[in-house]
């Protein structure tokens, strides 16, 4: 079990280290010369010469990216050009608000997606099974930033039940920013229901083919506990992994959901660090992201072996 | 006798995997459903230029949001155009930007993923771990960001969503690669000493390409989605040539004074996206040997 994580964090390290390149040549792939855009109207060279040398990039570029990547490693991210904060600084700013979006999101995604699942597993082949399939798959076809234009000229303007935009920390006025956040939650978490029940749905047919499900009925037991207890806890495993590799999705819908909502988020962070050509804060929101997505995998692989008795008595 | 030869012929042509797989398709009613609002889609967009309607570009300061009406059967937007008229070449642009970013993520990443599964060895591993570390990014944060650093315009969308789903392709081609190298025939193959460039054209690519079909139809319904949320975001399709994100984009600013305006292109993309998703999945089950 130890040896099995260990394993994992040690694969991860390569991916990690190939991920920071690639985000690094991106920064050096930008057309023009970063000097001269520092310098602005002083086109002076010895001024740009000094600057090459205060920045370093008079140096060879693999010794660019190692003293950009030790600065990674000690947590530094670079400074936004244009307010002039550190990155790491902004991004612990917004990412608890994204956070915030994203369980809500999760919560509502798992209430509706693993029931509707099961149901539609259980009566496979019914007008229930069917119905509930063009709607995970309406789901997954809808994009969330139109259903979120659509919800707020409903909900907000027509008939004014919820706040149509802004957000409210949980500290200040619970109550209210749980209310600002029902919409853009409902929003994120559709795609993530569909994607859900129908991995459910796949899950618990696999499973209810076993040999133990067939015997469980055999001994007369009733359907219910057979679906729930016998069927379901084993369909179980690979619904937990998905719901970790979900994350990525979560945090790119979270960029177009916090756009439409105007949540202050991680998300419209990397959306107006586009806008004004603030790369570092780009750099780290890819990075963060990626290193974020990573822990997930590896936390969706160790709950799959502890969920999983035949791996984790290993 | 050649008539009776030629009718046997027909009989086993006809028992032929690929008649079973097409009729499993057309039997598969929501599959239909999916060509036809896939086949619709494409018609109207390629026939954009030869319709009878105005110019998706000319302003009419005259007519400025008016709501849905003989003259504009969807209404007019925030400075008088036409939105049917944008609406129909919106398609062009979101039909275009799902396929040519497919194409590109195809014509890159299934070569690649062939020569790793095939190959193996250290080919294979810097391959995959490239594939996997580009997999630790999401796939609209991953276009977004080099949207960003290509700078904002249709064709840069369709290179970033493209560059973003090639991973995906990578990683298909390379599990189909592998089983299929394992295969006896390809086995055969090579112990009479056909050249691996033989192999991999005549036996590896064939035998990769119908998971790789039913990928790209599913992936052609993100990438719609994809461009549709950059041009949403401003990093796709530039004003004033029309696309659906683009035309939400603006949308959102006139909920209360033109709510037609969300409307129409939020169902466009929907029922696009809902054709392709439906057709891939229908294609998925057609070729699929184990399903019932």
């Amino acid at each position: 079990m130890l040896t099995h994580i260990l394993h994992r964090v040690l694969v991860a390290i390569p991916t990690l280290i190939l991920i920071s390149i690639f985000i690094f040549a991106l920064q050096k792939l930008l057309p023009g010369d970063p000097v001269l855009a520092l310098a602005g109207e002083d086109r002076d060279p010895e001024t740009l010469d000094r600057l090459r040398e205060l920045y370093g990039f008079n140096k060879p570029i693999w010794m660019q990216y190692l003293i950009w990547g030790k600065g990674v490693l000690q947590g530094d991210l670079g400074i936004s050009i244009r307010s002039g904060i550190p990155v790491t600084e902004m991004i612990a700013q917004k990412l608890p608000v994204t956070l915030q979006l994203a369980a809500m999101s999760m919560l509502f995604a798992i209430a509706i997606g693993i029931p509707a699942g099961i149901i539609s597993a259980v009566h496979k082949g019914t007008k229930t099974d069917y119905v509930a399939n063009v709607v995970a798959l309406s789901g997954l076809s809808i994009p969330n930033f139109w259903l979120g234009i659509m919800l707020i000229m409903v909900v907000s303007v027509k008939f004014k039940l919820l706040p149509a935009s802004g957000y409210v920390p949980p500290s200040e006025d619970f109550w209210l920013s749980i209310k600002t956040m029902i919409m853009p939650a409902f929003v994120l978490g559709t795609g993530l229901a569909a994607a859900l029940m129908r991995h459910t749905r796949s899950s618990m047919l696999t499973v209810m083919r076993q040999d133990y499900v067939r015997t469980a009925r055999a001994k007369g037991l009733r359907e219910r506990v057979v679906i729930m207890r016998h069927a379901f806890r084993n369909a179980l495993t690979p619904i937990v992994t998905l719901i970790a590799l979900l994350f990525g999705e979560l945090i790119a819908g979270a960029v177009l959901t916090e756009q439409v909502f105007t949540i202050p988020g991680f998300g419209k962070m990397i959306v107006d660090a586009v806008f004004n050509r603030d790369y570092a804060v780009v750099q780290g929101v890819v990075l963060v992201t990626a290193i974020g997505f990573i822990l997930m995998n590896l936390m969706a692989d160790i709950a799959y072996v502890l969920l999983n008795p035949r791996l984790s008595g290993r | 006798m050649t008539h009776a030869m030629n009718e046997a012929e027909d009989a086993i042509l006809a028992k032929r995997p690929e008649s079973r797989a097409w009729r499993k398709f057309r039997s598969h009613k929501s599959a239909l459903f999916g060509s036809v609002m896939v086949g619709l889609f494409t018609l109207i967009a390629v026939a954009a230029p030869i319709l009878p309607i105005p110019d998706p570009s000319a302003t009419d300061w005259g007519a400025i949001r008016l709501a849905p009406s003989m003259a504009h059967p969807l209404g007019t937007d925030e400075i008088g155009r036409d939105i049917l008229s944008r609406m129909i070449w919106g398609a062009r642009a979101s039909l275009l930007a799902g396929v040519v970013s497919v194409a590109i993520a195809m014509v890159i990443g299934v070569p690649l993923g062939i020569m790793a599964g095939y190959m193996r060895g250290w080919i294979d591993a810097v391959i995959s771990r490239c594939t996997e570390a580009l997999l630790a990014i999401p796939f609209l944060i991953l276009a977004i960001a080099l949207a960003a650093f290509l700078g904002p315009s249709l064709t840069n969308a369709m290179i970033a969503i493209g560059i973003a789903s090639t991973p995906l392709f990578i990683r298909l081609a390379r599990g189909q690669a592998i089983n299929i190298a394992a295969e006896d025939y390809v086995e055969s193959a090579h112990a009479i000493g056909l050249s691996t460039s033989k192999i991999l054209l005549r036996y590896i690519f064939p035998n990769v390409l119908p998971p790789v079909l039913v990928q790209s139809t599913l992936t052609v319904a993100s990438a719609i989605i994809a461009e549709a949320s950059l041009s949403f975001l401003g990093l796709g399709q530039q004003p004033p040539d029309p696309s659906w994100g683009a035309m939400l984009n603006t949308a959102k600013n006139f909920m209360v004074q033109a709510p037609w305006m969300a409307l129409w292109p939020g169902v466009a993309i929907y029922l696009v996206v809902l054709g392709f998703n439906l057709l891939g999945d229908g294609l998925r089950d057609a070729l699929d040997p184990r399903e019932e």
